[in-house]
């Protein structure tokens, strides 16, 4: 060991200074490539140095005056249009953060009375019911609650209704006919379902049907019901992925909300879509309606530019981008008509259960968890 | 047996010699606080927030029969996960560099970029090619194809600087090539090894997206759902506490299998580059394997990505804001591996060249938050930024603070690869030679652990530019990434308009490991071959 050290005490001299000694002494060449092919690479170092500064810099400029922030959970496209159409006709800036509508519920909690977010718009409204008791929602003003029916918001009047899904089922064209369908949601834990059917019971969208399955029927029945419809079902992330594997025949049906499989039939066209929609029976349990409604942040340091955008979204110009955009979502507010493509709302008879009645969803979380589908 | 020298354990008797603060580099001291201070930023939101659940709320998280199911179902998947991403690695890693294949730079550009797919992607390409394809098995095979790079590149850096004068002597002294290599070039690559599996079984354990389109349900996948369901945080953090327990086992596993580091050398100076083996009529076995490899790993969801492009009626040809979303990923990628890979230097150098139970304990520390949830990592920096640093929230500067966090361990592998393969006697001659510390560290370590470096710098860029959970909640109001779009058009069935985004992430992955391909051993043995 002592011979080793003593050797590169010798070297190194040559190694630091003369490459030309070096190679004598060390004898092989391909030593002094590795030591100086590798130099410190500076411009490297300065590069990487830019790249650090750079998103400092252009973290600067901030948006002051009439502006609003908006947290989204509702489709980006749509909640684009909707907030194009607001700045045009008000001059208030909408910063909008989009994501997914209960990451950003939890984000909204931990923030708390620091959140930058000033309005909150989600896709459902167990999440609203959440931060409303968490006491994180402002009551909105009455005249936005007053322009849809008032079964469509919070009781309380912490969040308001802006529109609605309504639970149906696909079915692929080619493996059912429509004749054969249930008429009800709780058929589809019957041994003549088995294999057969698909759904994503840990969508958002799910667990209002257990919710309205539990009010109802009651928690034993709706624990037996799940069970035989989880022994029977094939079971997906989402309902993206449930509307596109009926389609693709993997499942033959799928409990799902509409508009699912709208949006697949504008994406993939017509000749491409081997499924249709079929809708329980009028006053079916499995017919709830989902509804998307938005907020106005405790928190908000302005609340009265977060009350105008809630007001647009629930006037005649915004519940019109609603019904014209690609979503295939029903509007609320009265008089305005939904896509033509679309069955009138009016023709439903969703179970008797408000949005605020189906609360936060933690019954339905605590069931499926039990069963042990989450 | 004189000339064989551990470097290790001469240069721990020479750093005796030394006085306190020589020990504990003052920079190194520093930049690993910083480190330490970082990582321990989201396990403290974790504890904190658990802490606030009281002990019925814990027994009714973690005292139940689904839980037991959770563990197994986690732990059997990283057992086998981790084993055949080590097969694959280290199989491939040495045919790309201690063979003379053909067309080597292109193989080792290829056999990374599987790591630059997000695993959404690698999920539904294959659920899309068989729609079957659910549970354990697809669940291993979609997590090997995704995570085997990590064990790649770590191994093919250290293959590459391994010393060929120890595999010439045993084979000189009798050894066959197939034990020479176990005995011998395992046991130097060991530990770049064993990292890569370690780093394999923490992004296993924080794996989320692509077990929800296995519907394959882990810790964390149970973890999303009382997130996205309960709104519950502090559900979520008593069981990532699970996860920590998992992270902190994984650890000691891999400390007892890899034992202390040291890069055996012979002779003097700085290795002597290896020769390349001639494949003769291995060449087209080995072509085909490789070729297989890649056309799972990369072919499956790039096949998922041309279809979705082909096919949906909603795909937008590349517009303005792919490009500006493209600037701001490579500008957070790029400052994060930098930041991470600057990071781990500081951790490495304590922790090889300062070996004490202190500072391995620091740098196991750094691994911690890699097993997490991006979820968790992500809410527990909102939940600090916004009490004590709220100018800095939701800013560019946060989001790359939280990549270097959520990163750091894929930094401090590749690093920590390296500086084992760096004597730091060499360092020290240089210094008692007159160079000023700074100097000698410039001219002699850094060159010498450069290759790890621009590992490090690739593997951070890579994960950064495909991360999304993190992102979601951190990014700048108002700028668009890479991911944060492909995640809106997924989510709303532009399959067709999302495409373009995978394809351009994809894309930007494979420019960092390109030049990492260029620079390792370009010329070394190929001569010999």
């Amino acid at each position: 060991m002592i011979l080793a050290y003593s050797s590169v005490v010798r070297a190194a001299p040559n190694v630091l200074g003369n490459p030309n000694r070096c190679a004598t002494f060390l004898s092989h060449p391909d030593r002094i490539d590795r030591i100086y092919a590798l130099r410190p690479p500076l411009p490297a170092v300065t590069i990487a140095l830019l790249a650090m500064a750079l998103p400092l810099l252009s973290a600067c400029g901030s948006a002051g005056g009439r502006a609003i922030t908006l947290y989204s959970g509702q489709h980006e496209q749509t909640t684009a249009l909707l907030v194009a159409a607001f700045e045009r006709q008000t001059g208030i800036k909408v910063e909008v953060r989009s994501g997914d509508e209960a990451s950003l519920g939890d984000q909204i909690l931990q923030e708390g009375a620091n959140s930058p977010a000033d309005a909150f718009y989600s896709e459902n409204t167990p999440v609203l019911e959440s931060l409303r008791e968490h006491g994180a929602l402002a009551r909105v003003a009455p005249s936005t609650l007053s322009a849809v029916p008032a079964r469509y918001s919070s009781a309380s009047g912490e969040w308001v209704g802006v529109s609605a899904r309504v639970s149906a089922l696909v079915y692929n064209t080619s493996e059912l006919r429509a004749a054969s369908l249930p008429g009800s949601i709780l058929e589809l834990a019957q041994p003549r379902w088995k294999g057969k059917v698909g759904f994503a019971p840990s969508e958002t969208d799910f667990q209002p049907l257990v919710t309205a399955v539990v009010r109802i029927d009651g928690q034993p029945a709706a624990e037996r019901w799940l069970k035989g419809l989880a022994s029977n079902a094939t079971i997906y992330p989402d309902n993206e992925t449930a509307v596109t594997q009926v389609n693709n025949g993997e499942s033959e049906l799928a409990p799902i909300n509409h508009y699912y499989w709208y949006r697949l039939r504008s994406e993939l066209g017509a000749s491409a879509t081997h499924s249709a929609l079929h809708y329980f029976n009028p006053g079916d349990v499995g017919e709830v309606l989902d509804v998307s409604g938005a907020a106005v942040l405790a928190s908000s340091s302005h609340k009265t530019l977060a009350q105008r955008f809630l007001a647009f979204l629930v006037s005649r110009a915004g519940q019109e981008v609603i019904a014209h955009s690609h979503s295939y979502e029903y509007p609320l507010r009265p008089g305005v008509a939904a896509s033509a493509a679309l069955p009138a709302l009016s023709s439903f008879h969703p179970a008797p259960l408000t949005p605020a009645e189906l609360g936060d969803g933690s019954a339905a979380l605590s069931l499926e968890q039990k069963l042990g589908l989450l | 047996m004189s000339t064989l020298t551990p470097s290790q354990p001469l240069s721990r008797r020479f750093a005796r010699t030394r006085s306190g603060w020589r020990r504990w580099p003052l920079a190194s001291a520093a930049g690993a606080a910083l480190a330490v201070a970082l990582v321990l930023l989201p396990l403290v939101f974790v504890i904190v927030q658990a802490q606030q659940s009281g002990w019925g709320e814990v027994r009714r998280l973690l005292f139940r029969h689904e839980v037991a199911v959770l563990l197994w179902n986690t732990v059997r998947l990283g057992l086998a996960c981790t084993v055949a991403c080590a097969v694959l690695g280290v199989g491939a890693a040495w045919c790309v560099e201690r063979t003379a294949i053909p067309m080597r730079r292109l193989w080792a550009v290829l056999l990374v970029l599987p790591l630059g797919i997000p695993d959404f992607v690698v999920g539904f390409g294959w659920v899309s090619i068989d729609h079957s394809l659910h549970g354990y098995w697809a669940a291993v095979l979609v997590m090997t194809l995704s995570l085997y790079p990590l064990v790649y590149l770590p191994a093919a850096t250290a293959l590459a600087n391994v010393d060929a004068g120890l595999e010439e002597a045993a084979r000189s002294l009798g050894l066959g090539r197939w034990r020479t290599f176990w005995r011998v070039t395992m046991r130097q690559i060991r530990l770049a090894v064993l990292g890569g599996c370690l780093l394999v079984t923490l992004a296993l354990l924080a794996e989320y997206g692509a077990f929800e389109i296995t519907q394959y349900r882990t810790f964390t996948v149970e973890i999303f759902t009382e997130f996205q369901l309960g709104f519950d945080a502090v559900a979520a953090c008593v069981l990532s506490l699970v996860l920590v327990a998992l992270c902190v086992a994984a650890l000691l596993g891999e400390l007892l299998l890899g034992g202390a580091p040291r890069g055996w050398r012979s002779g003097t100076g700085v290795a002597r580059p290896v020769s390349r083996v001639p494949l003769g009529r291995l060449t087209v076995p080995v072509l085909a394997a490789l070729t297989a490899l890649c056309a799972a790993a990369l072919g499956v969801p790039l096949y998922a990505l041309v279809y979705w492009m082909a096919r949906g009626s909603s795909t937008t040809l590349p517009s303005a804001s792919i490009l500006g979303a493209l600037a701001h990923t490579a500008e957070f990628s790029a400052a994060a591996a930098v930041l991470a890979t600057a990071l781990a230097i500081p951790l490495t150098t304590l922790s090889i060249r300062h070996r004490n139970r202190l500072t391995l304990l620091i740098e196991r520390v750094a691994y911690l938050p890699m097993a997490l949830p991006g979820l968790v990592v992500a809410l527990g920096l909102v939940s600090f930024s916004v009490r004590y640093a709220l100018s800095l929230y939701q800013s560019a500067l946060e989001l790359i603070v939280a990549y270097a966090i959520l990163f750091l361990p894929l930094a401090v592998v590749a690093v920590r690869a390296a500086m084992v393969q760096a004597p730091a006697r060499l360092e020290e001659v240089g210094r008692s030679l007159g160079r000023g510390p700074l100097s000698a560290w410039m001219r002699i370590t850094l060159p010498l652990i450069a290759p790890g470096l621009r590992a490090a710098f690739a593997l951070v860029f890579i994960s950064s530019a495909t991360e999304l959970t993190a992102t979601l909640l951190l990014h700048p109001t108002g700028v668009n990434t890479l991911a944060t779009q492909f995640w809106a058009y997924t989510s709303d069935f532009s399959y067709g308009a999302a495409a373009p985004y995978a394809a351009v992430m994809v894309a930007i992955s494979a420019v960092p490991v390109y030049l990492l391909s260029r620079r390792m051993t370009p010329r070394a043995g190929a001569r010999r071959a």
